[in-house]
């Protein structure tokens, strides 16, 4: 029984939570890797286009409750998603347009490109406060627990409780369906095939026809469904403030380049390295240890670092990577 | 066309012209973007409710003119703070400043900008423990308590509802730090334990880590010293989820409507406190804003309203505006012996003043200040019963 408790606390309280955190980091970090591969540059804007992309989808949400609309259980938010990805790749491919198809044309280096790229966040970070304000909004609706502490404790009788949220459940579902998706996607259709070609050698895919404008646009779309899907993931299970998503830029890009950046598979698993290691170096094991061994209670938390700590693991990480294996864990593009 | 822009023009010279001699400027140090962007637009209301109640009186300074200049100091980076107030103080010209806000930033511009420049500040938020002690020259006061206060009277309210061990988690900032070290002492002497001290960072993706560790850790209740638009949220949000915890205790930077907003009856066996003055005045101050078209219960709404009323009472008081002259005057205008002054009454505070007679003034907080020129605080104790806001009773 107090093997069950302590692993029912472990899954409570760091493996549903970090699992769910490392969905929501390796979506975006899957969208910054696939512009670094095909665009050659580390776009800075992502968050802020996760930003606008959920304001949006927020928008619909509310049309669509003002209609009446409803999913039962799920959250409408999610038929909200497709419509909100549509008009973000639109903005986003204005962008383009306005801003990078004039770098590329002249060959810029990769660092013009970001700063033009942080220019654009600014830019992006500015519409979304204009567009839905600075305010934290909630826009979570339908059921709210799969599994919730009290029903788990009085199924199981174990002194421990588990909660799954909804959300946490959706976000791995669409994580996984999206992931698998997109490596089919650049794996076994044509387009994906232009892509990963483009990537890998810009002057030798343009002998072979490939129209580079064509990938590009391919490119954008594609990054900026899984930033808005990262968004609006990640807006359900916590809660939108335009400040938090340009905070999260930095847990993406460090999930980006443990990984390997340019390399999609790199970017999933960098997600879910940066968000175990977080919450899981961290966790004092003193109740853990209190279960395990029966009899002792422990003075101390048994805590490795305390949770001031947890950037620093994540960059601390990051940089053993880059020492000893520059490319990322997945072999991305070193340089 | 042609007209009025010539007349915009001699207006404007006009205008320039006297601008020595009567325009007053006031600058409000806020953080209009950063952790406490919320809080931000209804502080500006209340300093400018001061201001406006102070020219529409037409006494001020015998007819001057007041204006405000608003900069951004972002609450957390010390250095925009610091530029921001060195606009205002070299720039700008400003007479006096209302400001800053969060309580890292206060003391970065206060020691390197207003202390050295002769400036004063008066902030109506800023309430580390820390800045007691500093060396301010008699440049800063402030009309919120100090946290050391605030540590005290949440320790007495939790011994009171017999909560006898408690996790604290206190964003990583001066206000945090302060408070949750100022309540760990009071508590601790009281008999109390602190299971855990964990801090946790604002305007962070996720807070899994920092709730597994004060769920690991336990205790009677959750400590909260932290921000209702940042982490704390966050941090409360994944407590109630897992059902780490269900008794919270929240202080002054998580308490406002948002949190009842967000959580309402999940909130049933959780209290906490905030500063805040009750009575005719306050009820007068909320009907003002009301009246003005925003929330006067907005955190620190009324300790701004007050900042502001101070900085110009202090200069009619002075006879001047020069903050090296009328920085002695803050102190006699804010206290007894004279004239109770409520929020409102900044017209007939003016006339009293000109006239050479004493004011106490009041305000919309009960504006006392102790000590080095900070506000003594009055704290209610509240509760959520059926997840409203309940207010218990007077500390």
């Amino acid at each position: 029984m107090d093997i069950a408790n302590a692993l029912v606390a472990i899954l409570n309280f760091v493996v549903i939570p970090a699992a769910a955190y490392g969905s929501q980091l390796a979506l975006g970090a899957l969208g910054v890797t696939l512009i670094y591969g095909i665009l050659r540059f580390s776009n800075f804007a992502h968050g802020d286009t996760m930003a606008i992309g959920t304001a949006i989808v927020i928008l619909l949400t509310w049309g669509l409750q003002a209609l009446g609309v409803s999913l039962g259980p799920l959250p409408i938010a999610l038929l909200a998603l497709p419509i909100g990805i549509a008009i973000t790749a639109g903005l986003v491919l204005l962008t383009d347009r306005l801003v990078y198809r004039h770098y590329r044309r002249v060959r810029a280096d990769p660092i013009v490109l970001v700063m033009a790229s942080t220019g654009v966040m600014f830019l992006m970070n500015g519409l979304t406060r204009l567009l839905i304000g600075v305010d934290e909004i909630r826009f979570d609706d339908g059921a709210r627990f799969l599994i919730s502490v009290q029903q788990f404790k009085a199924w199981t009788g174990l002194t421990e409780g588990l909660a799954l949220r909804l959300s946490q459940f959706i976000t791995l579902v669409v994580a996984g369906l999206s992931c698998w998706a997109l490596f089919r996607f650049l794996n076994r259709t044509r387009s994906g095939k232009a892509m990963r070609a483009y990537s890998d050698n810009e002057d030798l895919a343009l002998l072979s026809g490939i129209d580079p404008e064509r990938v590009v646009r391919l490119t954008w779309i594609i990054a900026t469904a899984l930033a808005v899907m990262a968004g609006t993931l990640y807006g359900l299970d916590k809660s939108f403030k335009a400040f938090n998503y340009f905070q999260i830029l930095l847990p993406i890009f460090a999930a980006a380049i443990v990984g390997g950046l340019g390399s999609p598979t790199g970017a999933v698993a960098g997600g879910f390295v940066i968000a175990f290691s977080e919450v899981a170096v961290t966790y004092p094991w003193k109740k853990i240890a209190g279960y395990l061994v029966p009899g002792w209670q422990p003075e101390g938390l048994l805590q490795l670092l305390s949770t001031e700590y947890k950037f620093a693991v994540s960059f601390v990480i990051l940089i053993v990577v880059l020492l000893f294996r520059p490319t990322g864990l997945f072999r991305g593009k070193s340089f | 066309m042609k007209k009025l822009l010539l007349a915009t023009v001699a207006t404007a010279a006009l205008g320039a012209g006297a601008a020595s001699a009567e325009d007053v400027k006031i600058g409000l140090s806020l953080g209009y973007t950063g952790p406490l962007e919320s809080m931000a637009p209804a502080m500006t209301q209340g300093a400018e409710l001061a201001i406006k109640e102070v020219n529409d009186s037409g006494k001020f300074m015998g007819g001057s003119n007041v204006t405000s200049v608003q900069v951004d100091n972002t609450c957390t980076d010390a250095a925009a703070s610091v530029a921001a107030v060195e606009r205002l103080v070299t720039s700008e010209k400003v007479n006096g400043i209302m400001g800053g806000m969060c309580s890292g930033e206060t003391i970065a511009s206060l020691e390197r900008v207003a202390v050295p420049n002769g400036m004063v500040m008066i902030s109506p938020s800023a309430t580390s423990p820390a800045l007691t002690d500093i060396d301010d020259q008699g440049y800063f006061f402030r009309t919120s308590p100090s946290d050391a206060r605030q540590g005290e009277v949440m320790s007495d309210i939790m011994n009171e509802r017999g909560v006898k061990t408690a996790a604290v988690t206190y964003t990583n900032n001066d206000y945090g730090k302060g408070l949750a070290e100022a309540f760990k002492r009071f508590y601790e002497e009281a008999g109390g334990t602190v299971t855990i001290m964990a801090a946790h960072d604002d305007g962070k993706a996720d807070y899994s880590a920092e709730v597994a560790a004060l769920a690991a850790a336990g205790g009677d209740a959750l400590v909260v010293a932290g921000y209702v638009d940042q982490g704390g949220s966050g941090i409360v949000r994944g407590a109630l989820d897992t059902g780490a915890f269900d008794t919270f205790v929240f202080p002054d930077g998580m308490m406002s409507e948002a949190l009842v907003d967000r959580f309402g009856t999940e909130l049933a066996s959780s209290f906490g406190q905030n500063p805040s003055a009750e009575g005719p005045t306050r009820d007068k101050f909320i009907e003002m804003t009301t009246a003005a078209g925003f929330d006067g219960n907005s955190a620190f709404a009324g300790e701004s309203y007050d900042a502001a009323a101070l900085l110009l009472l202090a200069m009619e008081a002075a006879k001047s505006t020069d903050p090296k002259v009328y920085k002695d005057q803050v102190l006699n205008v804010a206290n007894a012996p004279g004239e109770k002054i409520g929020p409102g009454e900044l017209g007939k505070a003016l006339e009293l003043l000109a006239a050479g007679t004493d004011i106490d003034f009041v305000g919309a907080t009960s504006v006392e200040l102790v000590g080095p020129g900070e506000s003594a605080g009055v704290y209610r104790e509240v509760d959520f019963p059926e997840g409203k806001i309940n207010v218990v009773k007077l500390h």
